[in-house]
């Protein structure tokens, strides 16, 4: 079909050099200096005035980091990643702890401005009641909490949202009790690395009964050249609590691949819900696939109490290389784990991603929708696991994964693994993989569509079940991003 | 993380390396086959037996599981007494006992025109076709058959010929023993051909089955293909099946396990023409704590080429129930149609299910497809049946037959698919006694 022959042709042109975010600030930062060592965590849990015990658990973390090999199991290729030729701490000069943003590095301003992000809805950051949407902001410029908003209001709530630095100096006991409960220190190699590295991320606690009153927000940057940029984010919903968390995040364009190695950790209490929300744009390198971000995360979220439910929202356009698998462990009884994923895969971008839903409480339920497209040369691989243990009598899953092939150049993978230990567990699975149907393509172009119109729609329907998980500050971004990132193929 | 902190050899390795060194002269072939046994070899030493961190191997960890091995075949042992588990069944029989082809127990009526022959004379003259179609896979286990074999049937048929009646390969083992059988078929173009592949043995006997089957199927043949495998309830069963099939082929394979206290059947299968089509299906039933894997990759290597999978298993008891499958699809095979589809049925609490249907795509122009599902019986379709006045057990069985005679039927060979299903039934009828 001719549509198709073109949006072919239109893909393989795509000027990926054209990512719009692609730009660096120049504000003055302070880097460790290069490669890893104990006293390169000493240097960085220094320059965070912890305490003692945070120095004991990075130590500690290192050490057990040092025995420990890159896992090779997900199907990316990258060269190897020499861990001695990384600044593990850039912080940017002006935080010596803002009070409004008039305080803050205007160059700092203008690139969040850039971004469009929320963070300069003026009216409401300055306080003047009633601004339209509320959406409390921690923005992590590089690795430090730059400026944290709402927070009187979210105070009076009984809500802490803080930068994880802070939430170590402020609320030890919380900290200590939740932290690296989810994701062990020892976990895998780069929650390894993360736990002994972090440099900052966000803290939030919602305490009993409390629903947050906004959606709470986090936009991620990375800016100084060659700095791994190792987040932590503790989430911890009390009984019967709600919390809505959006991150985002994107990043400007680099000549070197640059690492980010996240752990966030969620843990709901009975009754207690986590939405968590991620749109994920960050420089996936050159149309020669040179440069672009490594993305190697481990998310995480437990839902302990019985009747909790966490759920799991992302959309992946960005990175070189993603390897990414958002899970829930389902331990409280009825409780609920979800999973909505898009992943825009071009260029020579790669993509392994998935979830694992670990099912050990009685009457437990997991959703799992993901929808990948790959276009370009890209690589675009869905992972995911799901579980039954002998105890967790009636557990329900139902797993959907569709994938989507634009060009001849790429490839979709599916590797979901089912395992149940236990009879009452009812466990489905189903997963497609198609282009996009001419007869479907020739019902737009007969209504008048151009054939880049019609790739458009039909994109936006197969992505539909999941945007419309998202809440409704990402949906519109989301929509925007895919279109980005599928540029010329999807007008 | 995936250190593979191989240093210690299990004993089971130990044994099979000092059983190599030992057997290595009289084991047959000519100075070629005698040079690739070395390679192989040496190929298994560097992987050991497969264990949880070998993927394809994940949920069949022989590491843990081979504790031991028996010795290998010495002597030439008399055809034990074994109820033929498909009597009333019309077919030719060429009996393998413990790795050897016997002619004389053999009967070889109404295949005229199909030659057969002792693998072990072919691998003297060196015939370049054995190993073909394994020379791609990375497995431990078809190494170590590649080292050992002992022998097996060669069996040709001719370009043309139409071979109505069935031809059973027929695997026996007779005692505690190792072996290493190689099968080598060869199914010409335009020709038609029943193949039926069955494994029996004593059921006291912890010996163990290493059986790899090459087969290659020519342009526009058409293959029905049925293994069986009734081991012996002690027994360890190692089956590969590597099949390559040409343009315009239709061939169905069907596997049914329900023997061995170890079980795992691979299937491979290449499509090396175009427009073909392929239909594999498989039934399991274990029960006890047996442990049943199957594994399946079909590999898309070229255009219009279309396979069904379907995949039914039945675990009972404690026993556990594995299905690895993966539809390849390589950047050449636009208008690919690949559909599988596994569904495990836990009869018991203690039954376990674990299944990896995969899919690998780099052609667009693709309809791919798999589904997988796990749970038990619908209270609500027993409820209907009980309410009729049917008995539950006899509900059940009712039930249980129907969900595995979706797999055994799509075979779409009646009489094969008749007997097929008698075994099913037996197996229900025993439940709830012990694991034969």
């Amino acid at each position: 079909m001719v549509a198709v022959q073109e949006t072919v042709d239109q893909v393989r042109q795509i000027d990926v050099d054209q990512y719009k975010y692609g730009f660096v600030t120049d504000i003055e930062t302070e880097l460790a200096p290069k490669g890893l060592s104990e006293d390169i965590v000493r240097f960085i849990s220094a320059k965070k005035n912890e305490p003692e015990w945070m120095l004991e658990w990075r130590l500690d973390a290192y050490r057990r980091w040092l025995t420990m090999t890159e896992p090779t199991w997900s199907r990316v290729h990258y060269p190897k990643i020499d861990f001695e030729d990384l600044h593990y701490y850039a912080a940017p000069k002006s935080t010596a702890g803002p009070k409004s943003l008039d305080e803050v590095d205007p160059e700092l301003l203008a690139t969040y401005e850039k971004l469009g992000i929320p963070l300069r809805e003026r009216e409401i950051l300055a306080g003047v009641e009633g601004a339209g949407s509320r959406v409390a902001v921690d923005a992590v410029f590089d690795s430090v909490s730059v400026v944290t908003t709402f927070k009187d209001e979210l105070k009076k709530a009984g809500v802490i949202f803080c930068s994880i630095s802070e939430a170590i100096r402020e609320y030890p006991e919380i900290v200590k009790k939740y932290l690296g409960s989810v994701v062990p220190v020892t976990d895998n190699f780069y929650a390894t690395l993360n736990s002994a590295v972090f440099s900052d991320g966000s803290f939030v606690y919602v305490p009993e009964g409390v629903r947050c009153p906004m959606e709470l927000s986090t936009y991620f940057r990375i800016n100084e050249r060659n700095t791994g940029q190792f987040e932590r984010t503790l989430i911890i919903a009390e009984k019967g609590a709600y919390v809505s968390y959006l991150e985002g995040c994107t990043a400007p364009m680099r000549d070197e691949n640059q690492l980010h190695a996240a752990v966030v950790e969620l843990i709901a209490l009975d009754d207690a819900e986590i939405k968590y929300s991620t749109v994920q744009n960050w420089y996936p390198g050159d149309k020669e696939g040179k440069g672009g971000i490594y993305n190697f995360v481990t998310k995480r979220g437990d839902c302990r109490g019985d009747r909790s439910k966490i759920s799991w929202t992302q959309v992946e356009t960005g990175s070189a290389i993603t390897w990414k698998y958002p899970s829930c462990i389902l331990r409280g009884d009825d409780s609920q784990g979800e999973f909505y994923s898009i992943a825009v895969s071009n260029g020579y971008q790669q993509v392994d991603s998935g979830t694992k839903m670990l099912h050990l409480g009685k009457n437990t339920k997991s959703r799992i929708i993901s929808k990948g497209i790959a276009a370009g040369r890209s690589d675009n691989t869905y992972r995911g696991l799901v579980s039954a243990h002998r105890k967790a009598s009636g557990a329900r899953n139902f797993t959907n994964c569709d994938s989507l092939l634009i060009g001849d150049q790429c490839g979709a993978h599916t590797v979901p693994y089912i395992e149940s230990k236990n009879a009452s567990a009812v466990f489905e699975h189903e997963a497609t993989t198609s282009k996009i149907a001419d007869d479907q393509l020739f019902y737009c172009l007969q209504r008048g569509l151009s054939s880049e119109e019609a790739v458009a729609l039909i994109v936006n329907g197969f992505v539909k079940d999941v945007i419309q998980q998202l809440p409704m500050e990402f949906a519109v971004e989301a929509q925007k991003l895919i279109s980005i990132s599928l540029e010329g193929s999807v007008g | 993380m995936n250190a593979e902190p191989r240093i210690l050899r299990t004993q089971a390795e130990d044994t099979l390396a000092l059983e190599f060194a030992a057997a290595r002269t009289r084991l047959p072939g000519s100075p070629s086959v005698a040079a690739a046994r070395e390679v192989a070899f040496a190929d298994f030493q560097k992987a050991g037996l497969p264990h949880r961190r070998t993927e394809p191997w994940r949920y069949t960890d022989l590491r843990a599981l081979l504790r031991t091995v028996p010795p290998l075949v010495s002597e030439r042992a008399e055809l034990p007494a074994i109820v033929d588990p498909l009597a009333g069944l019309d077919r030719a029989r060429l009996v393998v006992v413990d790795g050897a082809y016997r002619p004389e127990l053999s009967d070889l009526s109404g295949i005229d025109g199909v030659t057969v022959r002792p693998l072990a004379e072919l691998l003297r003259e060196g015939d370049e076709r054995i190993g073909r179609e394994i020379a791609t896979l990375d497995d431990a286990v078809v190494s170590l058959n590649a080292a050992l074999m002992t022998g097996g049937v060669a069996i040709d048929v001719p370009a043309g010929a139409k071979i109505a009646r069935a031809i059973e390969i027929a695997h026996v083992t007779t005692g505690l023993l190792q072996t290493h059988t190689r099968n080598l078929v060869t199914i010409g173009a335009d020709a038609s051909a029943r193949i039926l592949e069955t494994h029996v043995g004593p059921a006291d006997s912890a010996y163990q089955a290493n059986i790899v089957t090459e087969a290659t199927v020519g342009d526009r043949a058409k293959v029905i293909w049925a293994k069986l495998q009734l081991e012996g309830a002690a027994a360890v069963h190692l089956g590969t099946f590597s099949v390559s099939i040409g343009e315009e082929t239709e061939f169905d394979h069907l596997t049914l396990m329900t023997g061995a206290s170890i079980s795992r059947s691979q299937t491979f299968l290449a499509f090396a023409g175009e427009n073909a089509r392929a239909g594999l299906f498989g039934a399991t039933m274990v029960r006890g704590k047996q442990h049943a894997d199957i594994a399946l990759t079909v590999d898309h290597a070229v255009p219009n080429c279309a396979s069904r999978e379907l995949f039914k298993a039945v675990m009972d008891e404690r026993s556990e129930g594995v299905f690895q499958g993966r539809i390849n699809v390589r950047p050449a095979a636009q208008k690919t149609d690949g559909r599988m589809m596994t569904q495990g049925l836990l009869l018991s609490e203690d039954a376990s299910f674990f299944v990896k249907p995969e899919l690998e795509i780099f052609a667009d122009d693709v309809q791919c497809a798999h589904g997988a599902t796990s749970g038990e019986i619908d209270e609500d379709i027993l409820f209907y049946l009980l309410s009729r006045g049917i008995s539950r057990p006899e509900a059940e069985t009712l039930l249980v037959t129907a969900f595995l005679a979706e797999a055994i039927e799509g075979l779409g060979d009646e009489a094969i698919g008749d007997a097929f299903e008698a075994i099913a039934r037996d197996w229900l009828a025993n439940r709830g006694q012990e694991a034969k």
